[in-house]
């Protein structure tokens, strides 16, 4: 089997702390996979060791089975491996849109243009505000991103990975440090990603977890506890007694609720 | 804020700013060679501009680029080439090389990094220059700087009103170039790097490329600032490569505002007016109100001028 994205025997150490110890992961294409564990636990680092800003210790990256670890993070991302960030991490002087547009002349390889204005062209812009419209972002398109509200910054977070055109899509977070009422509009971007982008993505949303993961990876002091479907990890003790046995349970309980009402 | 609106309004208060000096040209010929030397600064502290102002990359130590910039021009001319507008492209070509090998070492590091980077090029430059006697005329200076007829037909007059006149289309030429740049995708680019420089490689930017060419370009555009001063004043001192050179050129576009071009000349041209009124009333002591203004605008003016400018209007 051919995977989207594979890992063989990652590891990353700082010092002597070990963030990252023999993580084998593999996404096949299309995958809904979704990455937990406690704080702590190696998920960032992982993150950060799949996009190349990190160099491992030991052990491999393959995208589409082909060993990318040691390109550097702007041509993985040329590859079609695009990430988001738990924190935003934006362009606060640049309108919303400029910062879509300035990512789809990067994937087209025009960024380096310097003669007729960025306006000039007509079809990256168009392209960028029709990005910004599937994204309900339209209205905020021409604001500078700093004024946004947190919320409104993830999903700009979104957007600029989305402007790359992704084969693989990592979300760190994606819902994090928005009010739960509020994170509605984030997790109806995320349900609508298209089915062909494989989507790895951290959360400790469980609700979120067990709404959009077919695969779940556990993560707990760098290494994998375990893997599997839903299901199995939510019956699995070991991952309850890591999350003191509620948690999994409770927001599985509460997503169920929510799929009734 | 929709720009396009604005473009109307803003293309007359343009219009108008650049007929200053044209003005002036005719109004006040007494001062042709302070206003040379403010067009020319002026050029140099737009070359600072696009790295500093729009890259974010600090430096202590541009003076090199412009330095280098003047003693190849004045080496052409005293060596027997004194034709100007290819002794520019000399100058410009020769700093933007010594740009291009510098910024390799200027784009790795964080800012502190850069300003010692470049504080420390700036100054081996410049003990070089002082060492190299037999080359650039050590602490005397380069002398002997024959210029031939501008395009063959002007010659350089003591009344400096060919070398204004000069100065001048450079920087307008330039300045033009340099809006071009900054509106394009690259300028966009290089904005973003400023904005946040971490996020470039996620949307597949190559950071410290895009860098190096903005670092390159903007040592190119100081070399043609310093060929200029050394093909207008037939000379070309140590002082070109100094510190101070460096230092004032930051406070000239602080004063003005960073990242908005305009920023960069309007700075140079009240520093160099006020130094040359404050210096006529106290000869020793016009630093003191030069460092009260400083203080004064970075407390109350952030952005410099321009900035307090586009806060009033709001």
């Amino acid at each position: 089997m051919s995977f989207a994205l594979r890992t063989a025997g990652l590891s990353k150490r700082f010092g002597g702390l070990a963030a990252v110890t023999d993580v084998s992961l593999a996404l096949a294409p299309g995958a809904r996979h979704a990455l937990i564990g406690p704080n702590g636990a190696g998920k960032t680092t992982l993150i950060n060791l799949l996009t190349g800003v990190l160099e491992p210790s030991a052990g491999d990256v393959f995208l589409n089975e082909e060993r990318i670890t040691p390109l550097s993070p702007h041509r993985r991302v040329k590859r079609g491996l695009a990430r988001t960030y738990q924190i935003n991490t934006l362009f606060p002087g640049l309108t919303v849109a400029q910062s879509v547009v300035l990512a789809v002349l990067e994937r087209k390889g025009l960024a380096t243009r310097c003669f007729r204005p960025v306006s000039a062209y007509r079809e990256e812009n168009d392209e960028a505000r029709a990005l910004l419209a599937t994204l309900r972002l339209e209205r905020d398109a021409d604001r500078r991103t700093a004024e946004l509200a947190y919320g409104r910054q993830r999903l700009v977070e979104i957007a600029l990975a989305l402007a790359t055109r992704p084969k693989i899509l990592l979300l760190d977070e994606p819902a994090a440090g928005i009010p739960s009422a509020q994170s509605v509009e984030v997790l109806g971007v995320i349900a609508a990603l298209p089915a062909d982008v494989t989507i790895l993505f951290i959360e400790h949303d469980m609700g979120l977890v067990f709404r959009f993961a077919q695969r779940i990876t556990v993560l707990v002091a760098g290494g994998v506890l375990t893997e599997g479907a839903p299901e199995e990890i939510a019956r699995d003790p070991r991952v309850r007694a890591v999350y003191l046995g509620k948690d999994v349970h409770e927001a599985r309980g509460t997503t169920h609720e929510a799929r009734d009402g | 804020m929709s720009a396009a609106s604005l473009l109307p309004r803003q293309s007359v208060v343009e219009a108008v700013f650049w007929l200053i000096p044209v003005v002036a040209f005719f109004l006040l010929p007494g001062y042709l060679v302070l206003g040379s030397q403010i067009l020319i600064v002026g050029l140099f502290a737009l070359s600072l501009d696009l790295i500093l102002g729009y890259a974010g990359i600090v430096s202590l130590g541009h003076a090199a680029f412009f330095g280098v910039g003047a003693y190849t021009a004045g080496l052409l001319a005293v060596h027997g080439w004194g034709e100007p507008l290819s002794g520019l492209v000399a100058g410009a070509a020769v700093a933007a090389l010594a740009g291009f090998i510098v910024s390799f070492l200027v784009v790795r590091g964080e800012d502190l990094a850069r300003l010692m980077v470049t504080l420390g090029i700036g100054l081996l430059l410049f003990e070089a220059a002082n060492r190299a006697a037999f080359i650039t005329g050590g602490i005397d200076g380069l002398s002997g700087v024959v210029m031939w007829r501008l395009l063959g037909v002007f010659a350089f007059d003591l009344g400096g009103r060919t070398a204004y006149v000069y100065s001048l289309a450079v920087l307008f030429v330039v300045f033009l170039a340099m809006r071009r740049l900054v509106a394009s995708p690259f300028g966009l680019s290089l904005i973003a790097i400023r904005e946040n420089k971490r996020r470039m490689p996620a949307i597949g930017a190559p950071v410290q490329r895009r860098l190096v060419a903005a670092y390159t370009i903007g040592s190119g555009v100081a070399g043609i600032a310093g060929a200029l001063l050394a093909q207008t004043t037939q000379f070309v001192g140590l002082d070109t490569l100094s510190f101070n050179r460096s230092a004032e050129l930051m406070i000239m576009l602080v004063l003005g505002g960073t990242g908005r071009l305009y920023g960069a000349i309007i700075g140079t041209a009240v520093f160099m007016i006020a130094q040359d009124y404050l210096s006529g009333i106290n000869p020793v002591y016009w630093q003191f109100w030069l460092g009260l203004l400083l203080v004064v605008f970075v407390f109350f003016a952030r952005g410099g001028i321009l900035g307090a400018l586009e806060r009033l209007r709001r």
